[in-house]
């Protein structure tokens, strides 16, 4: 099915799984934070009492770190959503849409199946996450392998036609008639909803995030599938020639990553709303996407740059509270994480 | 039946008011990508145009103010790509999301202040005689300054690619870096100064929405029309013509969208809404292999035989 851009993928680039060193990292990290501690004086903010508050309301409490928690499910799992197809050299932008797709299909089954008991209803509720996320990126890989559409093209296009589709229901034919005119569904049944740990918001999500990260990493790094898809991204026609049927680790890949970031859209209804809405991503595909891109696509490391991302997002709605800084500000320390953490290596030149 | 045919009336007439914003984005993302860099960051470029144009013409009360201050935000934050990929070798597209990212932070802080906030902005002017012309008379010669402008460019800019030597040298550098260099042309001054030009170019877009278009400024308001900027550089295949053509089209399916709405369509608004995003890609994946062989050839290791 994709044989034919694939014979065209000579320039294909091999996609290394490398992290960049922990001390560049942290080098980068710093400076973020010195730049945005002038932006911070600069708007008359004390930008000690402000990064105090940052660190000890995420990493400084147990609600703080369980909150950092619950935004690290959606990061982990879109930010897979790019690591696996960029394995074979695919680039997947479109973990957001893939996300609602996922949240959307699940939703319907928790409102829709009848299923009464957790033990049927959640695994269902999973699966239809990853179908639903893998669907949409099917979408992309079909455009791609008939028509030579680019991926990077066609998955950013597609997440703004999801943010639509899902308003569609959440406005129409599934609107809680009981929910004040708000564009929610009906809240799903006990049985339909991850359960909560430590009395916290942090869900099993998490559980499902970090064993998808960690089965990733082991099915990247050490099996032959995870050979045959580095050999696939590196050089196409080299690896046909190996006999690896290319077309289907090209297409295993993007759907697969498709259907992870799908994963995050269930968690997101089932662990964290329990309910349908419109907007119920805040940018957390491209959040992910990044965080992959910081971890040099590593499914370990990502771990750790979902983390430091999820500090941010959390730190930024407490210092929205307690020194008035508008949420919009937390995307600019992130911006700066990003610029730097990616520009302080001087890369060997690269394409992609 | 009439219904149908008023909605596509209106939407021809309704069409090039949308579409100046996005046909000045795929001007500037043209010229970065003829160089041989893609620029992802027009999004946010465009982003900043809108909140800075507008911010400007709030506190000066002068909108040619806006203007410029919404092209130079736009250049502005493109030079933060431009730096990154061309001196630090970053990967394009994670970067151009990043700077996209920054961009949207950036304009929601600043702009907070000026949501609501009313301005005199640019208004359509009517090309005497031009504009009794029937059918297309008012939808193309009723426009504001910035649209007229942006007529201009596009033959101008052709005309500058293909036959001056500033175009040839951008065109070369597009081609082959290491022979453009090899013919005594500074590759990564070209580059810097194309992704430059984008942003500027995204930037007056970016201020034409805010200015001329809806007269206000809101969060994230550009909606993806740096990303399907993106797309019509490609369905224009790399022609500032055919790109004029591409966002008319985009420009047509917002006032179909418009229109539809107006009339009471059956038809979820959402559905509708859908229309730019689906039709930019119909259009992608019915245009290929020409476009294919019109891509500049440093553009092939990133899209890497798709487009």
């Amino acid at each position: 099915m994709a044989s034919l851009p694939a014979i065209k993928r000579l320039h294909g680039l091999a996609l290394q799984m490398t992290a960049p060193p922990l001390a560049r990292a942290l080098a980068g990290i710093g400076a973020a934070l010195v730049i945005f501690a002038l932006f911070l004086s600069a708007t008359g903010r004390d930008p000690l009492t402000a990064y105090a508050a940052l660190f000890s309301s995420t990493l400084g409490s147990r609600v703080g770190l369980s909150e950092v928690g619950v935004f690290m499910v959606p990061f982990v799992l879109t930010g897979l959503a790019a690591a696996v197809p960029a394995r074979v050299a695919l680039i997947n932008v479109g973990g957001e849409g893939q996300l609602y797709l996922g949240a959307w299909a699940a939703t319907g089954v928790a409102l829709y199946s009848g299923l009464s008991s957790p033990w049927l209803m959640l695994p269902a509720m999973v699966a239809a996450g990853f179908v639903g996320g893998a669907t949409w990126a099917g979408v992309a890989l079909l455009l791609r392998s008939w028509r030579n559409v680019n991926e990077v093209i066609s998955t950013l296009l597609l997440n703004f036609v999801a943010v639509l589709f899902v308003n569609i229901f959440v406005f129409g034919p599934w609107k809680n008639t009981g929910g004040f005119g708000y564009p929610y569904t009906a809240d799903f049944s006990p049985a339909a909803t991850l359960p909560a740990l430590f009395g916290t918001r942090l869900h099993l999500g998490l559980a499902l995030a970090l064993a998808a990260a960690l089965l990733c990493y082991l099915v990247l790094g050490r099996t032959r599938w995870g050979y045959n898809m580095r050999a696939t991204g590196g050089n196409v026609e080299a690896a046909r020639r190996q006999g690896i049927p290319v077309a289907r680790y090209l297409a295993g890949a993007m759907l697969v990553g498709g259907g992870l970031a799908g994963l995050a859209g269930m968690s997101e209804v089932a662990g964290i709303q329990h309910h349908l809405r419109s907007g119920i991503s805040s940018d957390f595909g491209y959040l992910g996407f990044l965080a992959s891109w910081l971890a040099g696509h590593n499914p370990l490391a990502l771990l750790a740059t979902g983390f430091l991302l999820a500090v941010i997002f959390v730190g930024g709605d407490v210092l929205q509270i307690t020194a008035n800084l508008p949420s919009a500000a937390m995307y600019i320390l992130i911006g700066l994480v990003l610029f730097l953490v990616l520009g302080l290596k001087k890369d060997r030149p690269q394409a992609a | 039946m009439s219904t149908v045919l008023l909605a596509l009336a209106g939407a021809l007439s309704g069409a090039v008011g949308p579409g100046i914003s996005v046909l000045y984005a795929t001007y500037g993302e043209m010229i970065t990508e003829k160089a041989g860099r893609i620029n992802l960051g027009i999004e946010g470029s465009m982003l900043m145009g809108a909140c800075f144009g507008f911010a400007a013409t709030v506190e000066t009360g002068n909108v040619l103010a806006g203007v410029l201050a919404g092209a130079l935000a736009g250049m502005g934050l493109s030079l933060v790509h431009a730096y990154l990929v061309v001196f630090r070798n970053t990967s394009q597209l994670a970067t151009g999301l990043a700077v996209t990212l920054f961009g949207a932070g950036v304009t929601a802080y600043a702009g907070r202040g000026y949501v609501g906030s009313s301005i005199v902005g640019l208004d359509p002017i009517g090309l005497p005689l031009l504009e009794q012309m029937p059918l297309l008379g008012k939808a193309l010669f009723r426009q504001d300054l910035l649209a007229y402008a942006a007529y201009a460019l596009g033959p101008l800019l052709w005309a500058f690619l293909r036959y001056t030597r500033w175009g040839l040298s951008l065109r070369a550098v597009g081609e082959s870096t290491s022979v453009a260099f090899a013919a005594g042309r500074n590759p990564a001054r070209w580059q810097v100064g194309a992704i430059a030009a984008g942003g500027l170019l995204a930037g007056l877009g970016g201020a034409q929405l805010s200015l001329a278009l809806t007269h206000s400024w809101s969060d994230g308001m550009t909606a993806g029309r740096g990303f399907i900027a993106v797309a019509l550089v490609i369905f224009g295949m790399w022609s500032p013509l055919r790109a004029m053509i591409g966002a008319f089209l985009f420009g047509g399916a917002i006032g179909l969208q418009l229109q539809l709405q107006t009339i009471g369509a059956p038809v979820s608004p959402f559905i509708l809404d859908m229309f730019p995003y689906v039709i930019t890609l119909a259009v992608l994946a019915v245009w290929t292999g020409a476009a294919l062989r019109a891509m500049p050839e440093g553009l092939k290791g990133v899209l890497k035989g798709t487009i």
